[in-house]
């Protein structure tokens, strides 16, 4: 069935337990975004050491308050962007948002998407395409406020 | 099932709902994997029955061209159509010769008045001195107001420089008349007839009054009443009244704003151009009279004589036997999400002053993941804040979700909508664990 196409087991687990929330300190560059549509919102904060593709995200922290999907596409872009640098980071994002908005027509790379593998049924609900790219957006957004020398995401205006 | 899937189809018995659903070509289609589609979205927009379809289609297979210009035959025949279309409409309303204007949809139709108004300061015209608003005076709205009654007036303030005020909403999802909200400052009061998400309806009579008192002029935001119930705008006393076609089973693309004649005759203009003058030299223009001055340019055509059919097919059914047939539905899915442990309705819990949009939430169940589960079942309801986010936070909610009905939704649908509640709560507790 589509519908646990979707919500498979692992967006439920980080749903209800999301990793690394809360906001912390230090951090260069907070920002918040909203979904308009629904009223969803997320504010991330990163803290970045070094600067350019090669700088670390030594930690993105967040408050959302949003539905299932957007809450648990936060905690996974957690898990799969701390520790990396912010060229690795983006690049997971690239294939992420290809995957999301491909109208279930990529085929998700699953060494660079990890656990964010598990959002390739919300590709079928266009609808959904926000939830999941909210908390990530922000952290392109915020990254690219902490740091002049952020380097372009693929396939960005 | 509930026990109100035994209930006949036929709510009321005031609508033959199943030769009402056969005019309807999208009601018989199937969604998601072959689920016949439960349509409750009609706050949103409704659904158009082959007759509106069938009126547009003939039109413009016959008689399509530029209304009130040219003098051939096409254009007569288009420019009787799209008066008689306005003639209809205003008398579905209560409305006289010359009180309807046609635009785009009812934000435009506000936005035109607030407008309008602002550009009473600019104006030489000095019929339009009496719309004049500056630093001091007050306009009123209310914390229900759909964002397309509430921003325009937000804009109007900063424009002019006047103070925005607002009724407070309770608890039970009513107005909070508070008598020291309107002052001899208060230059306009705009207010909802029907809450768009609390399916509230409002005192209309009662602020007209508050708002005659001290000379200000009303605006009513009639979206979610005009199609639902029997309107007639000169008993309510309102000033000016904004609705939208698609809404009532007409096309898209057609917006309808009432406004008491005097007041249109003194009333600048929003747009400008073609269409709206009287007469033009280099050094200026002078303006048509309404409602002419505001239809500027080459109007929508097929769609007011769309809306002009859909006008007809509901005064064939009787805004009276609308109004009670969607009561039924109200009072049924009120009782049955009321008998679901976990869900709070977000607005009056009785049919008491209320129309049919019931907006609820379920405990740990994000809305927006509630109606994929009931998309998966073929229900179409709204979710999020449904353009009245001020009122979301006066609830402390983020987002709701929003079932709304009209002429042909059945006792059956109000039942498979409580069953998909009741499996979106399994769904997300599933494996035993609650979120």
């Amino acid at each position: 069935m589509k519908l646990e196409t979707m919500y498979q087991e692992i967006i439920l687990d980080h749903y209800k337990n999301p990793h690394g929330h809360g906001l912390r300190e230090p951090f260069e560059a907070e920002v918040h975004h909203v979904n308009p549509t629904c009223g969803d919102e997320v504010t991330v904060r990163v803290h970045l050491e070094g600067s350019g593709a090669d700088a670390k995200v030594v930690d993105l922290s967040y408050d959302a308050l949003g539905c299932s999907i957007s809450q648990a596409a936060t905690s996974v872009a957690y898990d799969l962007i701390v520790g990396r640098t912010v060229g690795e980071a983006f690049d997971v994002l690239a294939a992420y948002q290809e995957m999301v908005q491909g109208r279930g027509k990529v085929e998700p790379d699953e060494d660079v998407l990890d656990d964010a593998v598990a959002f390739a049924g919300v590709a079928a609900y266009p609808a959904r395409v926000k939830c999941a790219l909210l908390g990530w957006l922000a952290f392109k957004d915020a990254v690219a406020q902490a740091d002049d020398n952020a380097p372009e995401l693929e396939g960005q205006p | 099932m509930t026990s109100l899937a035994s209930a006949p189809t036929t709510a009321g018995a005031t609508l033959d709902v199943a030769k009402i659903r056969a005019d309807f070509p999208i009601l018989s289609r199937t969604v998601r994997d072959g689920k016949p589609l439960v349509y409750l979205d009609s706050g949103a927009t409704s659904q158009r029955p082959r007759q509106v379809l069938d009126a547009e289609r003939a039109f413009l297979e016959t008689s399509n061209a530029a209304v009130h210009r040219g003098a051939h035959a096409l254009s007569e025949e288009a420019t009787d159509a799209y008066e008689s279309a306005r003639a209809r409409i205003a008398g579905f309303i209560g409305a006289g010769e010359g009180e309807v204007v046609f635009t785009k949809n009812a934000t435009e139709a506000l936005n035109l008045v607030a407008y309008g108004m602002s550009n009473a300061l600019t104006s030489d015209d000095p019929k339009a001195a009496r719309f004049r608003v500056g630093p001091g005076d007050e306009v009123v709205v209310t914390e229900m107001e759909h964002h397309a009654n509430l921003v325009p007036w937000q804009e109007f303030c900063r424009r002019t420089g006047a103070t925005l005020r607002w009724f407070g909403v309770n608890r039970d999802g009513r107005l909070d008349l508070d008598p020291s909200v309107i002052t001899e400052r208060t230059k306009i009061v705009a207010f909802t007839h029907q809450s768009n998400v609390l399916g509230t309806v409002t005192p209309v009579e009662q602020i007209v009054a508050m708002a005659r008192a001290v000379g200000a002029y009303t605006v009513l935001d009639a979206c979610q009443s005009v199609p639902h119930a029997p309107i007639d705008v000169h008993a309510l006393g309102v000033d000016f009244a904004a609705f939208s076609g698609h809404k009532m089973l007409g096309p898209s693309g057609i917006g309808v704003l009432y406004g008491r004649r005097e007041l249109l005759e003194a009333l600048p203009p929003f747009l400008t151009g073609g269409s709206m003058i009287e007469l033009v030299r280099m050094e200026g223009s002078t303006y048509a009279a309404p409602p002419a001055r505001f239809e500027a340019g080459v109007p929508m055509t097929s769609q007011a004589v769309g809306l002009g059919a859909a006008v007809d097919y509901l005064s064939a059914l009787g805004m009276e036997n609308v109004h009670a047939h969607e009561n039924v539905l109200t009072a049924a899915a009120l009782e049955g999400l009321q008998g679901i442990d976990g869900v709070t309705i977000i607005g009056p819990r009785n049919t008491e002053s209320r129309g049919g949009a019931v907006s609820f939430e379920i405990d740990g169940v994000h809305p927006h993941d509630a109606s994929q589960v009931l998309d998966d079942s073929g229900i179409a309801v709204r979710v999020g804040h449904h353009c009245a986010w001020p009122l979301h936070r006066a609830f402390g909610v983020q987002s709701s979700i929003r079932a709304s009905f009209y002429v042909y939704n059945t006792l059956d649908e109000v039942a498979a909508l409580i069953d998909g509640v009741r499996r979106a709560q399994d769904f997300f507790a599933r494996d035993g664990v609650s979120l």
